[in-house]
């Protein structure tokens, strides 16, 4: 009995399972020091929040879900290039080039939602094209064409939101012009449909758009891992010249690559601002969704399948955060969560820690045997 | 005092899976060269890594000078003068000489650096060895052998008494192997003590005093050179007899397979022509082989026919078709195999399993893949059936990262590959780089059998002996250019040096404006 448990607690699976839940600790014990630090009166209750908010009640649980969503999808954005050896941090323009399209194809045209959805993944490729044509033909980095992307991106979007009156929340009898029509009042139709999720979690904030984004990652994991075109993308990301040495061409599974990831990153605008309660803003800073969906991918080291777990986790932290307001400042609310997820990445390093503890402690019981 | 200054005793290494280094003692005297043989995968580099404290043994311990020590890391390795010339070099290619042997100990006084002080100490310790430089040439810009005097030079320049030299001849012209020899033979008459690691024979038994064989981890034994025979070393390092001449019979070209006129291609790192202008054909039914140095246009050549490198003129035509315009997969597709110079960098995808690797060339086959998705049954059926036909060994068989497997069984499973493939031109560049006698035996025979099937295989190669024994034709290229054209049955090897050292060259009338006439011999 106690030999299989040894057995059990010596298996490779279990040992990232204690590796990613020790990890996560060790990130909640610093992130509550931090905030002893700022507000020992409070930090209780507030490491408290962190770790039961999201999961307090059925509406703050919808709102795990409900920014999981796109969050994953620029997760898989991030992990989905990484797996083809490219680094898109231009997941952040994607998105809102993809917003853009989404809101463009239900306020202006008036489309449905599932078109609206597909006028995003449409804007997305074609922001992610862009920095992928850049390296196929002229071998420029895709770091630096996708950050000026992001930027270039953003202003562009903020120049045709405000100077086309029909998507302005003013056109439609709100007082203000410096953000999006509510979908409520211009388009019903494209409001992604909740199929009673509402009443049920009673919130607003659920839609089907977590099964779309789990959907999508599953397609993204059968096609990496199963498909001849996964073969070739991973080829190359491994190693560039011996996929060359096959026959396979480089330069269009680079295009390919960011075309998919920005797609990807352009449905998860669509997903977060068709769901009918965020409308976006004219300001002119890159919106953080991008960005978060690196250490999303990093946790999941680039699995689709983690991807869905790493983004629910990372949502249902900044859940968590977001409820310790006022107590905390903002700010401090986002350093908090960043170093959680920051040590959360550790997990790798854990890894190797613990299997040399294992493989010790064996080493000794073998001795003991022998003597 | 003991005799020894090395000693490596009952050293045992496991990794997952496998016992590299298996009870292996190792005892080094003062002033002798001694040769470290076995195949690759035999545990040789992993002892030495124990040595240098890149690996922790998991038994067994080391004596320096009798006395016992730990090797923890590299460093302490130097603080005990041991020092080794890697088989890749180690060296700031844009520094010059005199900067790559003082790199990591630069005397200095308060910072600055006292080059004057370490140009005396190495002009000194050149002359008193024997090791011409030229101390204010960069490295790029000298020849291989004088690289490997810089590294040996720096081993100097540390004091160190224990040198290590790691396969140190397989990039080195006849001449320059000599004349390291030589070199050897003079640091161990100054009193250093050399540990010798290589597979060729002859070597050993030219420099070595004794030879410490190993095979699959486990020690042979420790013979003294003087006592032994070329055959009965090989039988130690393989473990069975080995057949050193190649017995094959005579050629029977048949139809031009390979038709490649006035190829120019452009070099990458300089501004002339790597290659120049080249015209030749390879036959169905016989071996090919480019011989030279390396660098001579042979690797900018062979990426030319296979369409990984453009070049700037010429028409190549395989079985009648010209393929001149064809991208690599189209040529792979009608009969060129390919087995790369550098398996790391081309032929592997170390990330990937066994099996996903030996499909490299064929996934897209509709026997691997259904409406583009991977018939993960059949490629490992395939991967086993490629695995036991042409033994490869592995940890975990198909699956096992290729990453973890020793260098020959890469070769082989690249081999097993591109063989398998059943291609109408085999081309092979130095596919016995850095193997074992057993290994290198064994893609002899697979090269002769794909003759023999009537296949044309063009062959690159650098070692003078698997040109001679190998080749139907020899084509011998310097400086980008085809300086002669010979049987081998009609040159003798010295001659053949004098070609490769572009000493001597031939015109090769007719060629290149009427192919396929007069040919010299």
């Amino acid at each position: 009995m106690k030999n299989r448990l040894k057995g059990v607690l010596t298996s490779p699976g279990m040992i990232s399972f204690i590796a990613s839940v020790a990890s996560i600790a060790i990130g909640l014990i610093f992130g509550y020091v931090l905030l002893v630090c700022f507000n020992q009166a409070q930090a209780l209750n507030g490491l408290g929040k962190i770790l039961f908010a999201g999961a307090s009640s059925a509406e703050k649980f919808s709102k795990v879900l409900y920014q999981a969503a796109p969050l994953m999808l620029t997760g898989l954005s991030v992990g989905f290039a990484f797996r083809t050896g490219l680094f898109n941090i231009g997941a952040s323009g994607q998105y809102t080039m993809g917003t853009f399209f989404a809101l463009f194809a239900g306020l202006t045209l008036k489309c449905p939602w599932w078109v609206a959805l597909i006028a995003a993944m449409l804007g997305g490729a074609i922001w992610g094209a862009i920095p992928g044509l850049c390296k196929a033909l002229f071998n420029v980095n895709e770091v630096i064409t996708s950050i000026m992307f992001n930027w270039i991106g953003m202003f562009m979007v903020n120049l045709m939101m405000a100077n086309i009156p029909t998507m302005l929340a003013n056109h439609y009898g709100a007082p203000n012009a410096d953000r999006t029509a509510n979908l409520a009042a211009a388009n019903k139709s494209a409001i992604i449909p909740k199929w009673g999720l509402d009443t049920l979690f009673g919130s607003d904030y659920i839609n089907i758009s977590i099964f779309i984004t789990i959907l999508v990652a599953l397609i993204i994991y059968l096609v990496l891992n199963k498909t001849t075109f996964g073969y070739e993308l991973k080829a190359c990301g491994f190693n560039r010249n011996a996929s060359i040495y096959a026959g396979i061409n480089a330069k269009r599974n680079i295009v390919l690559s960011m075309v998919i990831a920005g797609a990807l990153s352009g449905l998860g605008g669509g997903i977060y601002y068709l769901s009918g309660t965020a409308q976006y803003t004219i300001v002119k800073s890159l919106l953080a969704m991008g960005f978060n969906g690196i250490p999303v991918a990093l946790l999941a080291t680039s699995n689709p399948i983690g991807i869905i777990f790493s983004s629910i986790f990372v949502s249902y932290i900044q859940v968590g955060g977001e409820a310790m307001q006022p107590e905390f400042a903002k700010e401090i609310i986002d350093i908090i969560i960043s170093v959680i997820i920051y040590l959360s990445a550790f997990a790798l390093l854990l890894k190797g820690v613990i299997k040399k503890i294992m493989s010790i402690r064996k080493a000794k019981q073998g001795e003991g045997v022998s003597q | 005092m003991s005799d020894y200054v090395v000693e490596m005793l009952n050293i045992t290494k496991i990794f997952p899976g496998i016992k590299a280094n298996d009870d292996i003692t190792l005892q080094l005297k003062k002033g002798e060269v001694h040769a470290l043989l076995g195949e690759n995968g035999a545990g040789k580099s992993t002892l030495m890594s124990v040595l240098f404290g890149l690996y922790q043994p998991d038994g067994g311990s080391i004596k320096i000078n009798g006395e016992s020590v730990k090797i923890n890391n590299p460093n302490d390795a130097n603080a005990l003068n041991i020092g080794m010339v890697h088989q890749h070099f180690m060296l700031v290619e844009i520094f010059s000489v005199l900067d790559n042997i003082i790199l990591g100990v630069e005397p200095n006084s308060a910072g600055v650096l006292k080059r004057d002080e370490a140009r005396t100490k190495i002009v000194e310790l050149s002359k008193k060895y024997g090791l011409s430089i030229e101390p204010d040439a960069l490295i790029e810009d000298v020849s291989v052998g004088m690289q490997q005097r810089v590294e040996i030079l720096k081993m100097l320049y540390r004091d160190n008494e224990i040198l290590i030299f790691d396969e140190p001849t397989a990039v080195l012209t006849p001449q320059e192997i000599k004349e390291l020899m030589q070199i050897m033979k003079g640091l161990t008459a100054e009193g250093k003590s050399i540990l010798f690691i290589t597979h060729k024979l002859n070597e050993i038994m030219e420099v070595a005093d004794r030879c410490t064989v190993l095979r699959k981890g486990k020690c042979i034994g420790t013979v003294n050179v003087a006592d032994t025979t070329v055959e009965e070393l090989s039988r130690m390092m393989v473990g069975r007899e080995v057949h050193m001449i190649i017995d094959k019979k005579e050629a029977v070209p048949g139809k031009t397979v390979l038709k490649a006129e006035n190829i120019t291609v452009s070099s990458r790192l300089h501004k002339n022509n790597a290659v120049k202008d080249i015209t030749f054909d390879v036959r169905a039914g016989e071996i090919v082989c480019l011989a030279g140095i390396e660098g001579n246009g042979q690797s900018e050549l062979i990426y030319a026919l296979t369409g990984i490198e453009k070049m700037s003129r010429g028409k190549l035509t395989l079985n009648g078709t010209d393929i001149t315009k064809a991208n690599i997969r189209t040529r792979s597709k009608s009969g060129i195999s390919h087995i790369p110079e550098d398996r790391h960098k081309y032929g592997l995808i170390l990330d990937y399993s066994l099996a996903d690797n030996l499909v490299l060339q064929r996934y897209w086959e509709p026997e691997f893949q259904n409406r583009g998705f991977i018939r993960k049954a059949k490629v490992r059926k395939y991967a086993e059936k490629l695995i036991s036909q042409y033994d490869v060994r592995s940890g975990q068989g198909a699956d096992t990262m290729v990453r973890s497997m020793s260098g020959g069984n890469q070769q082989k499973a690249i081999i097993a590959r591109e063989i398998d493939k059943d291609p109408e031109l085999l081309i092979a560049i130095q596919p016995t780089r850095g193997l074992d006698i057993g290994a290198i035996e064994y893609i002899h025979s697979q090269l002769i059998a794909q003759r023999d099937s009537g296949k044309a295989v063009l062959l690159v190669s650098l070692e003078l002996d698997e040109v001679m024994n190998v080749s139907d034709r020899i084509l011998v290229m310097y400086e980008g250019e085809i300086v002669g054209e010979f049987k081998p049955s009609d040159i003798a090897v010295e001659q053949l040096g004098l070609y490769m050292a572009g000493a001597k060259r031939d015109a090769r009338k007719g060629l290149s404006d009427n192919e396929g006439g007069e040919r010299n011999t």
